[in-house]
């Protein structure tokens, strides 16, 4: 799938909605890289998130928006296996993800930011995107302790793969700084980076322009587009800031009280009345 | 003359606590749970190592090592029957089951071993002294002070430059994101166990070795007292657990020769209650950030 050549994204039509519950997909030959089919959950009686269904195909990028409590986060939680769905099923590549752990998950390809912020604080930048490379690292804990050549050579290679990662939002002078120390805005982009190193298929972005100006709100968009490019994956991204949604998001999937009130493309979703009522209504009010 | 003597002894006595108190603070860290079994951990590597020594004839190294490995798989077995399932549940709970989990390795021992106190054996760790002017060191206490430099070295060495090692820190820090970044945290947890259980086994024979009385009940007292040591640098921080551990050994051998040898413990613990008061967090211990 990397190997596609660039202009095949472009290429490909965006397949007119089929039905209401099926946001508009890249490619329908390709096995979508998430699916959800009529995913609920509830919490003592009450239903956080009810009938969620949306695809994603392979490199497209989405957005998840709606009023805060809508349960957005939840459904992040539910892909993320950090919750157990009461209903439905989550499919990555084609996989059910039922009974898997949050790790078996994460190894199927799924990688996340969280809306406050989870860095390790107390190590330093690189380690961090290191964490992140974990699952990819082959040696054993004697080669480690006792710095076998395999040992030199693993972090040689993971040191490289770390700098190339961070030069992503250009951050490699960073690297040894505390991710703690960081400010606000490049410790969003540091979660972002050690997302990424996981190696994902589909990364979930939770409100990654939280807390940043609008100039470095553009810069992530743009740079939302280049890792969408570059790596050749699937990004779902729960925001608040409009103008990212509408400018980057080829589909959008509107939550309220945990359903889906409509999905579309960003012009569908802006003339759409019920959104327009729910959310964008709502938050002029506010 | 008599000043450094106690000095040494507080040293050695502070070397066994600060090896004690890494088992707790570890596991306090990443698991985020009081192991308070940790001290008959360490009775049990103790009565380990002494059969190996008295009845397989087994020469001292080998019996530590046996004594180490019984102790590593006992470690997992306890983390993987007793609190592994209470994963989720309130943290009193898991607390009364460390509590329980002590007593049964208490009454498992005194149903094996008898009530009776065995004498622990003289090996190459306290067969000899060394004479330096005035000052006579013996060996047990050399051997101890040696063995936690070493095992402090190694053990940071581990924990900040292998990837296991990391694995624990990040744990350690944020146990659902290290879950989400494809750590398995289970295996995490009980390495951890590993770790503090191998390491109790030597702390018991170290203990032995400078005080060869040997019971059911060996480990309670200095369990408790590294404990309080592991609290008093800050629990969670191993620099932390190295440093209250040496200090408390100190201030105990220190308490007994200058101000009453019966009021010994009862200093150690009231300096515990001062840390507390004024610097809540330990020594070394982070406040405690809240995450919503």
């Amino acid at each position: 799938m990397s190997q596609l050549p660039k202009k095949h994204r472009s290429d490909t039509k965006m397949v007119p909605v089929p039905s209401h519950s099926i946001v508009p997909e890249r490619d329908v030959n390709e096995i979508p890289v998430l699916e959800t089919r009529h995913l609920g959950i509830e919490f003592g009686g009450l239903k956080a998130v009810d009938d969620f269904n949306l695809t994603i195909g392979k490199t497209e990028i989405a957005g998840l928006i709606g009023p805060n409590g809508a349960g957005k986060t939840t459904v992040f939680n539910m892909l993320t296996k950090v919750y157990e769905p009461t209903t439905g099923a989550v499919l990555i590549n084609g996989k059910d993800l039922h009974g898997m752990s949050i790790v078996q998950a994460s190894k199927l390809g799924i990688a996340r930011t969280f809306q406050n912020i989870r860095l390790f604080d107390k190590m330093t930048v690189e380690e961090n995107v290191r964490i992140g490379l974990h699952n990819q690292i082959k040696y054993d804990m004697f080669s480690g302790i006792f710095r076998l050549p395999r040992y030199w050579k693993q972090e040689r290679k993971q040191h490289e793969k770390a700098m190339e990662l961070l030069d992503i939002f250009g951050m490699q002078d960073l690297a040894d700084e505390e991710a703690g120390s960081l400010p606000y805005g490049a410790q969003r982009r540091l979660e972002i980076v050690r997302a990424l190193a996981t190696d994902p298929k589909l990364l979930l972005l939770d409100e990654p322009a939280a807390g940043m100006n609008p100039k470095e709100t553009e810069e992530l968009m743009e740079n939302i587009a280049k890792i969408r490019d570059q790596f050749q994956i699937a990004i779902l991204l729960i925001e608040h800031d409009m103008s990212l949604v509408m400018g980057v998001c080829e589909g959008i999937c509107v939550l309220n009280f945990g359903k889906v009130i409509a999905k579309g493309t960003a012009d569908e979703i802006q003339a759409n009345p019920v959104v327009i009522e729910a959310y964008l209504g709502k938050k002029k009010e506010g | 003359m008599i000043f450094l003597d106690n000095l040494i002894n507080g040293l050695s006595l502070g070397s066994i606590y600060a090896i004690i108190a890494l088992g707790y603070t570890m596991v306090y860290g990443i698991a985020k749970m009081l192991n308070f079994a940790h001290g008959d951990i360490i009775m049990v590597g103790a009565y380990v190592a002494f059969c190996g020594l008295q009845y397989w004839g087994l020469p001292p190294v080998a019996a530590i090592l046996v004594a180490m490995a019984v102790c590593t798989v006992l470690g997992i077995l306890i983390e993987g029957l007793a609190y592994r399932p209470l994963r989720q549940a309130a943290s009193l709970a898991v607390l009364i089951t460390a509590i329980g989990m002590s007593y049964l390795l208490q009454n498992l021992a005194l149903m094996i071993w008898g009530a009776n106190p065995k004498s622990f054996p003289r090996t190459f760790i306290n067969s000899f002294s060394i004479q330096l002017g005035q000052l006579n060191v013996s060996s047990a206490t050399i051997v101890t002070i040696l063995a936690n430099i070493v095992i402090m070295v190694a053990l940071s060495l581990f924990i900040n430059q292998t990837k296991v090692g990391k694995a624990m820190r990040c744990v350690s820090e944020d146990r659902g994101a290290a879950e989400l970044m494809g750590i398995n945290v289970n295996r995490t947890i009980s390495l951890t166990f590993a770790i503090g259980s191998a390491l109790a086994a030597i702390a018991g024979v170290l203990l032995c070795s400078s005080y060869p009385i040997l019971q059911p009940t060996t480990g309670s007292m200095p369990g408790i007292k590294a404990f309080t040591a592991a609290v008093f640098g800050g629990i969670g921080s191993i620099p932390g657990a190295m440093i209250g551990g040496v200090l408390l050994g100190v201030i105990e051998i220190f308490g007994k020769a200058y101000i009453s040898t019966e009021l010994g413990d009862a200093i150690v613990f009231a300096v515990l209650i001062v840390v507390l008061l004024v610097k809540p967090t330990g020594l070394l211990g982070k406040p405690i950030r809240e995450k919503v």
